[in-house]
């Protein structure tokens, strides 16, 4: 976990302070709403359908129970007593007047969070694993790259207004739970020849109307030259990016359009002129930013402790929930613990402040007070001693957070769709919730195995449907809404682009044909153990074609 | 509109002169980029300040050879949320040296001034008088900054440094 030093506390405040003067003028007629929208995204407030939305940052998902309760309060307050977890480890509030805007704010950054570059054409909030610290296959903790990356980009003199939004994911194990190769620059934390920890280094990567897998521009980077290399790439695209064409504006055409050679080519020049400067990175300086991470104090434990195995063989609920809810930790007899945000007939991603403050004391109880947030909508404990597994289930099934079903069909990514946003051309939740429902059945679940599906209710692809292993884009035909299905994405270090199913189905019917597809795999998989994604690829998609439309 | 400079609301000594008309001796005057690289053995032998206003979608390495004899160079943002110029500023002061006068214009808000400054702008042709007579208030509303720029004040990572009584070392 990270904490604010003097000078992290001080930025935050100044720039709610400035929010609130930009909020005045707006009120008082000073700032045309062309010319606040830019300002106000820059502080993650965007107009919705209905009202204002909030974006909070929880940078690289990691949350004190402390921030936790803090957001609790301001879903209570400020809010309708709920909050939205969303795939870029961020939370969104959905009613929140203007008015109270920068009070919100405020008591976001007395917790020491804050909502800046959540939107507009900036740098974003840092993402990375949400094991990060924990995961038994890491190099090191990416969450201090992440960090010192948020730092820079922060209020960034040169790089405030480029020609679109500029996602960064980090990520250091050798399975990647970042999605680094969909980002507009990955990082993979590797190791070279000699041993040395650096980065690799991939851009272009994104979803939205035109998706691509990131390329690699640089295999190996060195950790002093993290800044630098990062800064050469932002400033040849905010010179060179598309500003004519907001379809065509993210790095990824730039990338595309130039050649990753050609593209990183004008990078490695640029950067040439800058390594060596004032970005530099002294280990001083990375030593400052590491320090202020803390880290449990773990007792002496064991693997799996007799209480823990007895349950696990005479409890058939509690198994269940283990086998999908439990994971494991680099520290023996520990074990890192994913909540289910996906209960049976619920929007994905939603937590109430009751929830909240329940998990934030769970937190203090059981997880040396850590939360984290994962990209796929879930919240995590990732420091419980197994010795206390049994009683956290209970607890957690008394707040509905106990859900057997992380990563299995029915946890499913959902983007907010036309239930709130003014983009969407679908509505995405509520085919959620009916899927839950279908899938509804623990021991189904179980049988289906892996299976992620990932819904967005326009072609900007906010649920990342591209990467789903099913994947459901809602689009708009005649004034009604129709539902595409692709098959066989991934976003891990394999990630790969779902394929076309065949044409698009209406909403009435699209829990059935996802139904079908399902069904399709459950008889075409060689053995229960090939998980759907791999079905897929050893079959294609023609196989499930046949099955889902024959009967159409 | 007012030209703000060093801080204060003052008089623009530069005269703009279009494409096609002369360029009155005696007088700082303010010519674009295309004319300027076109005439610029003849316009810098004149008497007074000349002053060029550059494009955002063309590389000012093309202005390096003359800028020891320019006196100004504007550059352009078109509307706000255009960003080219904070580029275009940085590697005209840190790369290529640029020490005169450096002028943002077009869609310039107080919102801008404190990234502005920061990127090596000095002057400011703001778009509503409120946000010119602003300026000092805007300005100051931050003295915490993470990134290193040509404006030389101290980043967050040194002033960490500093506090520890590394900085000495690591300089």
């Amino acid at each position: 976990m990270y904490r604010y030093d003097e000078f992290d506390q001080a930025l935050v405040e100044q720039r709610v302070s400035e929010f609130r003067d930009q909020v005045r003028r707006r009120l008082a007629g000073e700032l045309t709403e062309d010319e606040f929208k830019i300002l106000r995204l820059m502080n993650g407030v965007y107009l919705q359908l209905h009202a204002y939305m909030l974006r909070a940052a929880i940078p690289y998902g990691t949350l004190s129970s402390d921030q936790m309760r803090g957001l609790a309060r301001v879903a209570q307050r400020y809010d309708r007593g709920y909050g939205h977890f969303t795939t870029r480890q961020n939370i969104q509030f959905n009613w929140i007047k203007l008015e109270e805007m920068p009070d919100t704010l405020a008591d976001l950054a007395s917790v020491g969070l804050h909502a800046m570059q959540t939107s507009g054409n900036c740098v974003r909030n840092i993402t990375t694993d949400q094991w990060a610290g924990v995961a038994a296959d890491e190099f090191e903790d990416p969450r201090i790259w992440a960090e010192i990356l948020r730092q820079h980009s922060t209020l960034h003199p040169e790089f405030s207004f480029l020609p679109r939004k500029f996602k960064v994911a980090i990520s250091a194990a050798a399975h990647d739970r970042a999605a680094v190769k969909v980002h507009d620059i990955g990082l993979r934390m590797v190791r070279d020849g000699a041993g040395e920890v650096g980065f690799e280094v991939i851009v272009g990567g994104g979803l939205g109307r035109t998706p691509f897998i990131g390329k690699t521009i640089k295999p190996f980077l060195h950790k002093r030259d993290f800044l630098s290399y990062i800064e050469a790439i932002l400033r040849v695209y905010n010179q060179h990016g598309r500003r004519d064409n907001i379809y065509k504006a993210r790095i990824k055409i730039l990338v595309h359009e130039l050649g990753a050679e050609k593209f990183a080519a004008e990078v490695e020049n640029e950067w040439r002129a800058i390594k060596n400067g004032a970005l530099a990175l002294d280990p001083a300086v990375i030593a400052a930013v590491a320090a202020r991470f803390s880290y449990p104090n773990y007792e002496r434990l064991s693997d799996n402790p007799s209480a823990l195995a007895r349950a696990r063989s005479e409890d058939r609920a509690f198994a269940a929930w283990f086998d999908s809810a439990v994971s494991n930790h680099r520290q023996p007899g520990y074990a890192i613990v994913t909540l289910s945000l996906k209960p049976i007939g619920g929007p994905p991603g939603d937590a109430t402040a009751a929830q909240m403050d329940a998990i934030a004391d769970l937190a203090d109880r059981f997880s040396f007070g850590e939360i984290r947030v994962g990209h796929e909508q879930n919240l995590v404990l990732p420091h419980v001693a197994q010795r206390d597994l049994v009683e956290l289930w209970q607890q957690l099934q008394m707040h509905e957070l106990a859900t057997p079903n992380v990563g299995l069909v029915s946890d499913i990514i959902a983007c907010p769709g036309l239930d709130y946003c003014s983009l969407a051309n679908a509505r995405s939740i509520p085919v959620a919730q009916e899927l839950t429902r279908r899938f509804r059945d623990p021991a189904l679940a179980r049988s289906i195995g892996r299976l992620h599906i990932n819904i967005s209710g326009c072609i900007n692809a906010c649920g990342h449907h591209h990467i789903g292993h099913i994947g459901i884009l809602g689009v708009e035909k005649n004034g009604e809404e129709f539902y595409q299905i692709t098959l066989g994405g991934r976003a891990d270090e394999d990630a790969k682009l779902g394929t076309l199913l065949g044409p698009a189905v209406r909403y009435g019917e699209i829990a059935d044909v996802i139904e079908d597809v399902v069904e399709a795999y459950v008889a075409l998989r060689q053995r229960p153990e090939e998980l759907f994604v791999d079905t897929v690829k050893r079959l294609g998609v023609e196989p499930f074609k046949e099955r889902v439309y024959a009967a159409r | 509109m007012p030209l703000v400079k060093s801080g204060q609301i003052v008089e623009d000594r530069f005269v703009r002169v279009a494409d096609g008309a002369s360029a009155p001796d005696g007088i700082a005057v303010i010519v674009g980029g295309a004319r300027f690289l076109a005439e610029a053995e003849v316009l810098l032998q004149r008497s007074a300040p000349i002053g060029v206003v550059w494009p955002n979608d063309r590389s000012v390495g093309a202005l390096a050879p003359y800028l020891d004899r320019v006196a100004l160079v504007a550059l352009m943002f078109p509307s706000f949320r255009d960003g080219r110029g904070y580029s275009q500023a940085r590697l005209l002061r840190e790369r290529h040296g640029f020490r005169g006068e450096l002028r943002a214009t077009g869609q310039v808000l107080r919102d801008q001034f404190l990234f502005l400054l920061r990127a090596g702008f000095d002057s400011f042709e703001v778009a509503k008088d409120a946000d010119a007579a602003a300026f000092a208030v805007s300005t100051r509303r931050f003295d915490v900054f993470y990134q290193p720029s040509g404006d030389g004040r101290a980043t967050v990572f040194r002033q960490r440094l500093d506090r520890i009584g590394w900085g000495a070392q690591a300089r």
